[in-house]
């Protein structure tokens, strides 16, 4: 009973991310693509409360549907609305974005499927807020300080970085 | 002997004065450095050869060979290398007394002849090169040494021959030297190399018990180099360039088309004579079969051409071929054995460039004086040219082999060394030697006897049938008459040199004495020859020569037009050598060898017009690209892996 | 019962392939961005689904996760703040516009 509710739920989930995906890259208006785009997010971040990662859930939704779905929206509210009209390319160049794009999804799944590399160790304890800190901040083996600091500096530079190249001169 | 080294360098640095810096110079100055550096270079000759033949004999009998440079030039090998020097031995130095005097003489010769035409410092400073390499081509200690100066004689010759380079036969006529002695060298090339190669050294003195084993190939080897002298020395049927060759300017012709390079062949066989006597005496007497036809064929065709410098260089085939037999007569090298041939041939190049020399220079001051080389345009010229007139009586003397001119010593030697090889050889020699007598006088009579055309022509102006009046002929200035006088008196006197004492085919001395009854034949003939041209040629046309003319009317016109030589030679090049061979060639590389590279530039140009809009600059096609590159990539090791 | 891994997969590759398609075909500054930020959610997602499947003891997969979104969060800002910027300058995002830096 309970593997057809997971199902259920991914299939739903797939569905509806598969479709906002689609319009977001096909729709004309920016801001109805800024709006789909979050919906895929929000479909992502049920995947990782599928996977019982509700941190990282957690994570997805305050800073990609927070935070840079914000940064989008203003971004296109800044430019206007008469300059960002969506326009797609020529046919020929569409047509071939389209057989890239296809074959390169085909290859994909024909791998995916015709690969076997999960051994199954799914859990479906979670992982513990407690952890997650500890291993964040922690020194020892499969411990992330360093990449956690690093990142720091790398977002310090670039908030540096975005004001110093979006400010007036 | 350290002092040798300035004969090869005085000439070489007047032809750089002359040929860097001539045209800032007047037209004297430049005649004068190279007159006086060859004066320097012929003083030091004589010095070189009284110090040479002064020294004496060793203990062998012989005179030393004096190597007093030998620099090794280009390694090939462990064993094989190229120098570079100096050698003396007794044929050398006399090739320096001969080239330095004859350069000499034709340097002041031109200082009259060439007076006002364009050129004359370019004219000089390609004499000057021509001497230069003309001398090392003699001291020569090796035969690649020799080659290359042989080549460098070649072109300076080339240069001399197009002197006139305005002048569309000139220009032909250079081109027809090269290529001709160019296409001999050839075989001298392959000759040289087939010889180094298998008696491991390029000197003329290689190891005996290396030329045993070498056995067979030494005779080839040696054949080919003939050919290269053939090439050289006009022998048939190489000799079609050098009667063109008389496009150039007449000094040139002296100096080059008779007294030094065309005996550079005589030179090579006889440089290379110890190795033809030893090892190759078959080729040896090939050589004299060959220089016998060509001295048959010349003298014929001297008799009937009307161009009096043609006829000079039909004569100078003659001698040279002369030389020729002489060699190849030879059968020991011992001169009372069969090898007087040697000395007689030395002998005879040494009185001929001399004379023929003399007869050229002489030439020149005839058609100085008349500016034509025509025969009709002469006549009666003795009474206008009365030093001309003597020199010239005294070279054809000379030619004709009258005793005590000096060619009736060395022709006489000849003569014997033929009939010591066989009698029908003796016989036909001697009859191309009364034929050297009859064209000569023809020459001399048709010039300087019968009746003058200056004077039919100054009649016809008088009774007013010809608008304008001719021009006198007039006697060649003191610079132009003094060589005509030296040479003159070397040609009366050389023939008492005793020249057996200095060189003979083993060295030993070797005491000339002539044969009488082969002397008195061939004075005799001689005679003949000279009354036959006197009573056809004295006063003009004669009945006889009007019925000699009817009667031989086919013999004479093909001898008037060489027996067609030319026209064969055409034959075989144009119709044959071009449509068979270079035609072919030439399809080949058009469109094979062309054609590929066509190829290649056209599709890589293809390929461009293709790949260029890829560069478009557009982010997104290039990244189409780059997934489509990834794809490949996955494809491929989903296939391999 | 769970959902097999390979779900995830394919569900994520079917994004990417989305997000390549849209990278391909707009012509506007702000769609390029988001096609982007769709292509790097999907790597995320497979991040996230190698760890729960294969390594669950450890958390190397989460982490990446985690570490992605922070730097998909700066790229984010920075493409932002430069499209702005290139907006004032060119008065617009159109992509056929963008030669400046093509030389």
């Amino acid at each position: 009973m309970e593997f057809s509710t997971n199902l259920l739920i991914f299939s739903g989930l797939a569905l509806l991310m598969m479709a906002a995906a689609f319009a977001a890259v096909t729709t004309s208006r920016i801001m109805r693509a800024v709006t789909y785009l979050l919906f895929v997010l929000f479909g992502t971040a049920g995947l990782y409360f599928m996977l019982h990662y509700t941190f990282l859930g957690a994570v997805q939704i305050i800073v990609y549907a927070g935070g840079i779905v914000v940064l989008f929206i203003f971004a296109a509210l800044l430019i206007g609305k008469g300059t960002i009209d969506v326009t797609h390319t020529s046919n020929r160049r569409y047509l071939a974005g389209l057989l890239a794009s296809l074959s390169g999804m085909a290859l994909a799944l024909y791998l995916i499927n015709s690969t076997d590399f999960f051994a199954d160790k799914f859990s479906t304890v979670g992982v513990p807020m407690k952890s997650v800190g500890l291993a964040l901040m922690g020194t020892a083996k499969h411990n992330y300080v360093l990449t956690f600091e690093v990142l720091s500096i790398l977002l310090l530079a670039c908030m540096v970085g975005a004001i110093m190249i979006a400010r007036k001169k | 002997m350290d002092y040798t080294i300035f004969i090869l360098a005085l000439p070489l640095l007047s032809f750089l004065i002359l040929g860097l810096c001539g045209m800032k110079m007047p037209h004297k100055t430049a005649g004068l450095i190279g007159t006086f550096s060859l004066g320097a270079v012929a003083v030091l000759s004589y010095i070189t050869a009284a110090l040479y033949f002064g020294a004496g004999r060793d203990a062998d009998g012989l005179f030393a060979t004096i190597i007093p440079y030998n620099i090794c030039w280009l390694p090939l090998g462990e064993t094989l290398s190229i120098e570079m020097g100096i050698l003396l031995d007794p044929i050398s130095v006399m090739m320096l007394i001969v080239i330095s005097t004859v350069s000499l003489m034709v340097h002041i010769y031109s200082l009259g002849y060439m007076k006002g035409e364009r050129g004359v410092q370019r004219y000089y400073a390609y004499l000057s090169l021509f001497t230069f390499s003309m001398l090392g081509l003699v001291v020569a200690t090796n035969i690649f040494q020799m080659y290359v100066f042989w080549e460098l004689v070649g072109v300076s010759s080339y240069l001399l021959i197009g002197f006139y380079y305005t002048k569309p036969a000139a220009i032909a006529a250079s081109k027809k030297a090269f290529i001709v002695t160019r296409f001999a060298d050839l075989f001298f090339l392959i000759g040289i190399l087939l010889y180094g190669y298998y008696a491991e050294t390029f000197s003329f003195t290689p190891a005996e018990t290396v030329l045993m084993t070498a056995g067979g190939i030494i005779p080839v080897a040696l054949g080919l180099m003939f050919i290269g002298g053939a090439g050289k020395s006009a022998m048939f049927p190489l000799h079609i360039w050098l009667p063109d060759a008389m496009e150039g300017p007449t000094p040139v012709s002296a100096l080059i088309h008779a007294a030094t390079m065309v005996v550079a062949g005589v030179y090579l066989v006889a440089r290379m004579f110890p190795l033809f006597i030893d090892f190759a005496p078959d080729t040896l007497h090939m050589v004299a079969y060959v220089g016998a036809f060509t001295a048959l064929y010349a003298a014929v065709v001297a008799c009937v051409q009307t161009d009096i410098k043609r006829v000079l260089a039909f004569s100078t085939i003659s001698q040279i071929a002369f030389m020729m037999v002489a060699l190849g007569v030879c059968t020991s090298a011992d001169p009372h054995e069969g090898g007087l041939g040697y000395m007689a041939s030395m002998f005879h190049l040494f009185t001929h460039a001399m004379f023929k020399g003399l007869l050229f220079l002489g030439a020149g001051a005839i058609i100085h004086a008349v500016h034509s080389n025509e025969k009709s345009y002469m006549g009666g010229l003795r009474k206008y040219m009365p030093v001309t007139h003597a020199t010239f009586l005294i070279a054809c003397l000379a030619i004709a082999g009258i005793p005590p001119f000096s060619g009736f010593f060395s022709k006489d030697e000849i003569l014997v060394a033929c009939y010591d090889y066989s009698t029908m050889m003796g016989i036909f020699m001697s009859f191309v030697a009364a034929l050297t007598a009859f064209y000569m006088f023809r020459l001399y009579y048709l010039i300087f006897w019968g009746k003058s055309y200056y004077e039919q022509q100054l009649a016809l102006y008088k009774e007013g049938k010809s608008s304008h009046e001719p021009h006198k002929p007039h006697e060649a200035p003191a610079t132009m008459t003094v060589p005509l006088v030296i040479l003159a008196t070397i040609s009366v006197f050389a023939g008492f040199i005793p020249f057996g004492e200095f060189i003979s085919s083993n060295g030993h001395a070797y005491t000339i004495h002539l044969n009488y009854a082969v002397a008195a034949v061939s004075i005799f003939l001689a005679i003949a020859g000279i009354t036959l041209a006197t009573i056809m040629y004295r006063k003009g046309t004669s009945s006889l020569t009007v019925s000699i003319n009817r009667n031989l009317k086919g013999l004479i016109d093909a001898a008037y037009h060489r027996f067609y030589m030319d026209e064969l030679w055409l034959f075989v090049t144009k119709r044959i050598i071009f449509n068979c061979i270079s035609r072919p060639i030439a399809w080949f590389d058009r469109h094979i060898i062309d054609g590929t590279m066509d190829l290649m530039a056209t599709l890589t140009q293809k390929l461009g017009t293709w790949v260029r809009p890829m560069q478009s600059g557009n982010v997104q096609s290039y990244s189409v690209w780059f997934l489509s590159g990834a794809l490949i990539l996955v494809l491929i090791l989903i296939y391999f892996v | 019962m769970i959902v097999p891994a390979q779900f995830y997969l394919a569900l994520a590759a079917i994004l990417f392939f989305i997000g390549v398609f849209g990278f391909f075909t707009r012509r506007n500054l702000i769609s390029l961005l988001i096609s982007t930020e769709l292509m790097l959610n999907t790597v995320d997602i497979n991040f996230a689904v190698f760890n729960a499947y294969c390594h669950p003891e450890h958390l190397e997969g989460f982490f990446f996760t985690m570490f992605g979104i922070g730097v998909a969060a700066a790229e984010t800002a920075v493409a932002i703040a430069i499209i702005i910027n290139v907006f004032r300058n060119v008065k617009s995002i159109h992509i056929k516009n963008m030669k400046e830096l093509k030389h």
